[in-house]
């Protein structure tokens, strides 16, 4: 068959903040950038971050710096973190975050005119940047306009289907744009993948329609190995009520600000569990914890602060034992905070305006008067493409990852703020050696009939015959793996759920789609089936491997940390029969000078 | 279960409304609606969305009439007695059911000068500013850029005047980018000459539909409109410039 082709020397697939930052670089670097993505430009995700971008800035307390970020990382991922990453990011994100101040961004000011951080849960000191609570919608908009006049080719609401190969190298793309339903081919030396994340393998989760893991997907199967697949984070606060907002979040920056958790008896229940890690680094009691978000220096961070791992963890303990509020969730309350300030009301408006809006005008509760109705959701998958850490190569040649595809920063659970300062410092990072490479190589060649075959499947939905609804099977999946592959975890559930997942494939192979390719959704979420097939069998393999608990993967048959487990990371490949293969594999030594980083932080 | 009617405009020019019935459950969203409809009798059945939170500016469409965000749309604030009504936004060319080519907005944006910084305030590349000056262009940067506001826009909807008006949403980036405390470009030439910011009449049918509630007629374009009429109009000032150079 022909296709339409165009030709590249660095393609981005996906224009999150990750995707944009690296056709930045890429196009810095001088050569031919294309950027794909699925949605309109400046719809990624990256749009909806709320909280903020954590950079050890140390303009709130100048005690902060690369070596406490660092180390803060590292303890939030309990160890399995790819260190070489987490320095790499603690370094760079301060110059990345100034970098995006010199091409528009606007952030809230200190009274000294500086850009303003706040408190965020597991670090260690006010460390995100942040403007209100729409921090991802200042920084892609800031990235989008600053990348359109820097040369690159944007091809908007094009959906990637499969890559494409020169023998054991990266070759290029294939995939269809939604308008018309054409199939189209980009060749290029370099791909940089930086196609976020997979919640909608999960049914209650704050991601969008695009979240479906394409990108993880796309590389297992063109060979790449995906790393720590089993570190799922679900974030505390999902708003639960009414049902049609399920899920949405609402960002960790209200409690930040001061707000707190309470069962439905009023009680404070994160008071009742603090992990031994963070005893000395947290408060006893209320007032104490209150003057640590009002910037009390003395004062230790409030529990409700604690990493997202456990918060999540104390609220399903609350609702399972019959102490969760009316809908299955607990409360979230910053409206208290009128017994400690004049203008609480306005002040919360400022702060927090989208989540004032956002509960107003969906479920008509003012948080400046009443407390919210919160319980986890699935956020955000720590697991990913397995990259170098300097340039962010996988094990294909010329194939890139950046992002929240990719995998190594965050280890077992990821703090709050370090995923948007990720895509800054890794997706530049990304661009540069992508450009590198497509400089000192030729440009691919490759065969047609690879293109030619996912064409083929690609439009067997239309097929006559067939009868089962793509809309059904995603439906299916999302609640098995809500159930049996959850916050709470395990093997005979997860066992299970392999099962269902056999099954849905067998089924999701006779899918049935109506009507003609443009613009058709049916059609769609049929081919975004096989990437949440692929992400899903990924998740619960290697999560029914690592019997142990540790960070966003907790096993109620295995709850405690086991310490042959810190010293892993769970790997994933195709075989040549293409069958999943799992694999442990060692962390790297970490260096004495890190080492000794982290003990004094401790 | 409760039920309402969904009269949903199917095709592009040549289309036609198709009545749904969807289940109503509490606190729905016009959203939810569709991507019910989508999931059980029309899967073909096209629509943007990301956030459904209001956020990403995606899930524009016309609701009984009115432009509005589906994602932001409760069912309990509509009649549901007779049919709801979905139909896409008229200003831009269809593509199919509810969406429709806006690509439009994304050239014209590209043809506004971007932001140029200032020479950094401090010996470290940094700037200083304080927050009343962040305040001040917030309001124009929380723009999601869902293009209600050039839905509705006569001059591009009724006169479809596009290639000389930038509308409303380029007015609130240029007042953006003019009243940023950093910026150091000057857009007043391109405003009044090709952007046509003279086109708008100031009906301010823009700011109501705008559902991230930024003023756009008093807040972005009046201010802009003057800084023009400062620049251009005023005798004195012309005068001045002709013999300062
Ligand atoms: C509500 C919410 C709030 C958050 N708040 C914060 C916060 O305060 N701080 C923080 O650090 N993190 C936050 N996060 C997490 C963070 O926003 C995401 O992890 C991050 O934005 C992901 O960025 P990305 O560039 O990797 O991908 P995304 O922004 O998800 O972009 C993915 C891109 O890839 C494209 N794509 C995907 N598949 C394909 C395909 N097959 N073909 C072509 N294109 C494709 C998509 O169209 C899109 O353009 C939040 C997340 C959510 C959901
Ligand atoms: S105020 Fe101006 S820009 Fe807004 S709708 Fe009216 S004419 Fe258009
Ligand atoms: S100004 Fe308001 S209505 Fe116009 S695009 Fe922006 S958010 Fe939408
Ligand atoms: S889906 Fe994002 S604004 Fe409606």
């Amino acid at each position: 068959m022909e296709y339409e082709t165009h030709d590249y020397d660095v393609l981005v697939v996906g224009a999150g903040g990750a995707g944009l930052r690296a056709a930045i670089e890429a196009s810095a670097g001088g050569v031919k950038v294309g950027l794909l993505c699925k949605s309109l430009l400046g719809k990624a995700h990256t749009v909806m971050a709320e909280g903020g971008i954590a950079a050890a800035l140390a303009n709130v307390d100048d005690r902060d710096n690369w070596k406490v970020h660092f180390s803060d990382t590292m303890r939030g991922g309990q160890y399995v973190n790819n260190w070489r990453m987490a320095e790499l990011h603690a370094k760079e994100a301060p110059d990345r975050v100034r970098e995006l101040e010199a091409w528009g961004a606007v952030f809230d000011r200190t009274t000294d005119g500086r850009i303003l951080q706040r408190n965020f849960g597991g670090h260690r000191y006010p460390r995100l940047a942040h403007v209100g609570d729409r921090t991802g919608l200042e920084m892609i908009r800031t990235l989008q306009d600053h990348g359109v006049h820097r040369g690159m080719d944007v091809h908007m609401e094009f959906t990637v289907v499969s890559l494409l190969k020169d023998g054991g190298r990266i070759a290029g793309v294939f995939g269809y744009e939604r308008e018309r339903g054409r199939f189209k081919v980009f060749r290029a030396s370099a791909v940089i993948l930086a196609t976020g994340g997979l919640g909608r393998a999960y049914r209650i989760t704050s991601n969008s329609w695009e979240g479906t893991g394409d990108g993880h997907s796309l590389a297992y199967h063109s060979g790449a190995e995906l790393i720590d697949m089993e570190f799922i984070q679900f974030h505390p606060t999902g708003m639960i009520w009414p049902p049609s907002v399920q899920g949405i979040l609402v960002t960790e920056g209200v409690r930040g600000e001061g707000g707190i958790l309470v069962n439905k008896e009023g009680r404070r229940f994160m008071f009742d569990d603090i992990p031994e890690p963070y005893r000395n680094q947290t408060a006893d009691n209320e007032d104490e914890g209150w003057r640590y978000t009002q910037g009390d220096k003395s004062a230790r961070r409030p529990p409700e602060l604690l990493t997202r791992d456990h918060v999540a963890r104390c609220i399903n303990r609350e609702v399972r034992e019959g102490r969760g509020s009316p809908h299955g969730g607990v409360f979230l309350d910053i409206a208290w905070i009128r017994k400690r300030m004049q203008n609480s009301e306005e002040h919360i408006r400022r702060k927090l305006p989208s989540m004032y809006h956002q509960f107003k005008q969906l479920a008509d509760i003012d948080i400046t008067k009443e407390a919210m109705e919160v319980g986890p959701t699935t956020h955000y998958v720590m697991g990913g493409v397995r990259v170098d850490a300097d340039s962010q190569m996988s094990n294909v040649p010329g194939l890139f990852a950046a992002g929240e595809c990719a995998a190594g920063i965050n280890g077992a659970n990821r703090l709050g703020g370090n995923s948007l300062s990720d895509l800054l410092v890794f997706g530049k990072r990304a661009g540069e050696y992508a450009a590198q490479y497509a400089r000192e190589h030729p440009r691919p060649a490759f065969d047609l009939a690879q293109a030619d075959e996912a064409a083929h499947l690609a439009v067997q939905p239309f097929e006559p015959g067939r009868s089962e609804n793509p809309y059904t099977i995603q439906h299916e999946l999302q609640g098995a793996m809500q159930e049996l592959v959850g916050i709470v975890r395990q093997e005979n559930e997860m066992v299970t759920a392999l099962e269902v997942v056999e099954k849905l494939s067998t089924r999701a192979a006779t899918a049935a789609v109506h009507g003609h390719r443009e613009y058709n959704p049916g059609w769609h979420t049929a081919l975004d089936l096989r990437h949440l097939l692929t992400v899903s069998e990924a998740i619960a393999r290697c999560a029914i491997e690592r019997r142990e608990s540790r960070g966003g993967h907790f096993r109620e048959d295995y709850p405690e940390k086991v310490s042959e487990f810190g010293k892993v990371n769970m790997v994933v490949r195709k075989t040549a029969t293409g069958s999943m293969e799992l694999q442990r594999v060692p962390l790297a030594e970490m260096p004495p000078e890190l080492k000794q980083v982290i003990e004094e932080n401790k | 279960m409760a039920q309402a009617t969904f009269r949903v405009w199917r095709g592009a020019s040549g289309g036609q409304f198709h009545d749904y019935t969807a289940d109503v459950v509490p606190g729905m969203v016009v959203l939810d609606a569709i991507h019910q409809i989508q999931a059980t009798q029309a899967g073909d059945l096209a629509c943007r969305w990301n956030c459904k939170a209001g956020k990403c500016g995606s899930c524009s469409a016309e609701i009984n009439g009115k432009p509005r965000l589906m994602c932001m749309t409760r069912l309990n604030d509509l009649p549901l007695d007779e049919p709801v009504t979905v139909e896409p936004m008229k200003a831009f060319p269809p593509i199919r059911d509810l969406v429709t080519d806006v690509s439009w907005n994304y050239t014209v944006k590209k043809k506004i000068k971007p932001f140029k910084a200032r020479k950094p305030d401090a010996p470290d590349g940094t700037w200083r500013m304080s927050q009343s000056d962040v305040d001040r262009v917030q309001e124009f940067r929380k723009c999601i850029e869902c293009f209600l506001c050039q839905d509705v826009c006569h001059v591009l909807r009724e006169h479809a005047l596009h290639p000389e008006f930038i509308g409303p949403r380029f007015l609130v980036y240029t007042a953006a980018l003019e009243m940023h405390p950093l910026d150091d470009e000057d857009r007043l030439a391109d405003l009044k000459g090709d952007h046509g910011i003279g086109y708008c009449n100031i009906t301010g049918c823009c700011t109501k539909v705008c559902p991230e509630e930024i003023t756009i007629t008093e807040n972005a374009i009046i201010p802009l409109k003057e800084r023009v009429v400062d620049r251009f109009y005023d005798p004195v000032k012309r005068l001045f410039r002709v013999f300062s150079g």
